[in-house]
């Protein structure tokens, strides 16, 4: 008993010297350790409790830490990482800027030329329509395969099947030749000579239609999938409730589930739409004069051949990084009721940065200089 | 409103001429998922505004025959009847047909449901997820409300449940028990002459489940009936006045929470009792 006391002695005046606002508490433990055996020579029970509730207070005013400053881990290969990539980067900036054959020059010559701008326009559109219809087109394809009737599943399947088995490439081309394949084209009824409508193909099917027909179809064989994945991901308590209420089918998909499936939607979607704009590119091969086919036909005629595909790259850079800013905030917007508060948008982020942290760092160095 | 009616369950009658509305009859329904037979003839009525609490070991067929009665569930057998016209079905000739979709929904919007799981859609704040039905479902006989009607009526709905001040906030802004009390209010919405509660409160941590509770008890003295499945045998005494005792799909025994709980005639519900009362009392 005696001897778990001593040691409180011993210590009290260590966290004296530590803080000084730690003194207080320490300085009646210091009294009490010693008077205690001195006193009762170790007899009272009482007197051991004392004692420890003496020695615990002295022990936690030893390690009160409180005053002391905090110095957070030092990472030296995060900087050595981070200075070698730095060091890489510079490196190809400067080439890319001092090695005169990427001709730049001749990249800022052609980047606003109307013949661009007007292949750029072509793109843009291929995109916006096969996109809009593509998707469109893939969520009744989900929807068929999503349904209860062996018919609908096995056409949607078999459309998925058909168009992600083969390349794009044939399937423009095929397209753009159906003519070769049926001569006209006709509606009416089977099997009979009604005809409401009939048209020549080659007539029917320009370049234009040809590479919308091909983007169209071959970007709802795949959307189909991802938006039946999006459907799929959404918990079946929803439907349920919403049918429990009497809400219409329609109404269910619409206004329940698919805004639901969008969170899993999303991110996908845009990737295939990227992709798209990109794969526009492919319909050079029907002469359809969209960015990627223009410049080529501009390098055929002054062999820059780099420098022009430069001009196509950037222009695709530039798109695609105007597509994932509305992703980010299309994204935004579909997370709402998911997580409980939204993410701050770039522009929150960098007025909040502003107005905390720069004057913060003001405050707290004023602090340290009042101390 | 009708308070006196609804702790006295020998006196229907009284209670009939306030709400003449909400009457249940389950007649020989059978059900089967696969081999396993889940009802098996189960018969059962519950009186207009009447309180009748179903309650049993898990795997009886509770909650599934609460969902065959807002036709969540299809029967295999028998059939279900609100204030005497059939559920899902309409009689042609000698053969009950099944009606189309939109006359089902129709019939379910006279028959609120209140999920396990609450099931409130996350993407929707409190007051829509209560208006939504009510502007979209078609009504048997009424005309769907108008956006600033539903409205109107779902602050107010809100308000019965007390969350009038959280109507603008997102399920998952809300703690359980508050989003289960939305979810009685948005089955509220569409004014039912039924409620349906599958195990309202088996989804809540302890301490959140008497706010719930205490909505359903004031539920029970507004005239609609209410079958609910729990295992809040307490609640359940408080709350019935018919107890159904059910297992391996039968009704074992029904009759007041008295005849129930205290003075059970089969060995079954006996033995169930003293597994699920006694350990509460053994804290």
């Amino acid at each position: 008993m005696s001897s778990t006391a001593t040691p409180v002695a011993q210590s009290a005046p260590e966290p004296a010297s530590a803080g000084i606002e730690s003194a207080p508490d320490t300085a009646p433990a210091g009294t009490a350790g010693p008077a205690g055996p001195a006193v009762d020579g170790g007899t009272a029970g009482a007197e051991t409790a004392s004692a420890e509730t003496a020695g615990s207070a002295g022990r936690k005013a030893a390690t009160d830490y409180e005053d002391y400053r905090l110095v957070p881990a030092r990472h030296p290969w995060r900087w050595v990482g981070t200075a070698v990539v730095a060091l890489g980067v510079a490196g190809i900036a400067w080439s890319l800027a001092t090695n005169p054959r990427w001709e730049w020059g001749v990249v800022a010559q052609w980047f606003t030329a109307q013949s661009i701008v007007n292949g750029l326009l072509e793109t843009l559109k291929l995109t916006a329509i096969s996109g809009a219809l593509g998707f469109i087109l893939g969520f009744i394809l989900a929807l068929m395969r999503l349904s209860a009737s062996p018919l609908l599943v096995s056409v949607s399947w078999t459309f998925s099947w058909i168009f992600r088995s083969t390349p794009l490439l044939v399937q423009m081309l095929l397209w753009y030749n159906l003519g070769y394949l049926y001569e006209k084209i006709s509606l009416g009824l089977p099997f009979t000579d009604v005809r409401f409508f009939e048209a020549q193909t080659t007539t029917l099917i320009s370049q234009f239609a040809a590479a919308v027909l091909g983007l169209t179809l071959n970007q709802a064989a795949y959307s189909a999938e991802i938006i039946r994945g999006g459907i799929l991901s959404v918990d079946q308590g929803q439907l349920e409730a919403a049918t429990a209420l009497g809400i219409p089918a329609w109404r269910r998909s619409t206004r329940i589930v698919l805004p639901q499936a969008m969170r899993a939607i999303l991110p996908t979607a845009f990737n295939e739409v990227i992709g798209l704009v990109k794969g526009t590119s492919i319909v050079y091969v029907l002469a359809y004069s969209e960015l990627f086919y223009t410049v080529q036909v501009i390098y055929n005629r002054t062999q820059q051949v780099l420098p022009l595909l430069l001009v196509a790259t950037l222009w695709y850079v530039v798109i695609t990084s105007v597509l994932s800013v509305f992703q980010y905030y299309i994204e935004r917007h579909y997370s709402k009721g998911a997580v409980r508060t939204l993410p701050l948008t770039p522009l929150q982020k960098a007025r909040k940065f502003l107005s905390t942290h720069a004057p913060a760092t003001g405050k707290t160095t004023q602090e340290r200089g009042t101390r | 409103m009708s308070t006196v009616a609804s702790s006295t369950p020998t006196a229907p009658a009284a209670r009939d001429a306030e709400t003449t509305r909400g009457l249940v009859e389950i007649t020989k329904v059978r059900k089967s998922f696969g081999v396993t037979e889940v009802l098996k003839g189960i018969t059962l009525t519950v009186e207009p505004g009447g309180v009748a609490v179903i309650v049993g070991p898990s795997g009886s067929g509770k909650s599934t025959l609460l969902r065959t009665i807002n036709h969540l569930e299809k029967v295999d057998a028998g059939f279900i009847a609100i204030d005497g016209t059939l559920v899902g079905y309409e009689v042609r000739g000698r053969r009950l047909h099944e009606l189309p979709e939109k006359e089902i929904l129709k019939q379910r919007t006279e028959i609120g449901m209140v999920f396990q799981n609450f099931n409130l859609f996350p993407h929707l704040t409190a007051l829509e997820n209560v208006t939504e039905a009510p502007v979209v479902a078609p009504r048997a006989g009424k005309p769907r409300s108008s956006r600033a009607e539903a409205r109107a009526r779902g602050l107010e709905l809100l308000d019965r449940v007390g969350l009038k001040d959280r109507a603008g906030a997102y399920p998952r802004q809300l703690s359980g028990g508050q989003q289960q009390r939305v979810a009685i209010a948005r089955a509220l919405a569409l004014d039912p002459k039924i409620l349906l509660f599958d195990e309202p409160t088996s989804a809540l941590d302890p301490e959140l489940v008497n706010e719930v509770l205490d909505v359903i008890r004031g539920l029970a003295k507004s005239g609609t009936t209410l079958i609910i499945v729990t295992h809040e045998m307490g609640f359940a005494r408080d709350v019935a006045d018919t107890v159904v005792f059910m297992d391996q799909g039968q009704i074992v025994e029904q009759g007041t929470p008295q005849e129930i709980f205290t003075n059970p005639r089969e060995e079954r519900t006996r033995s169930f009792f003293s597994k699920v009362i006694e350990p509460a009392f053994n804290i």
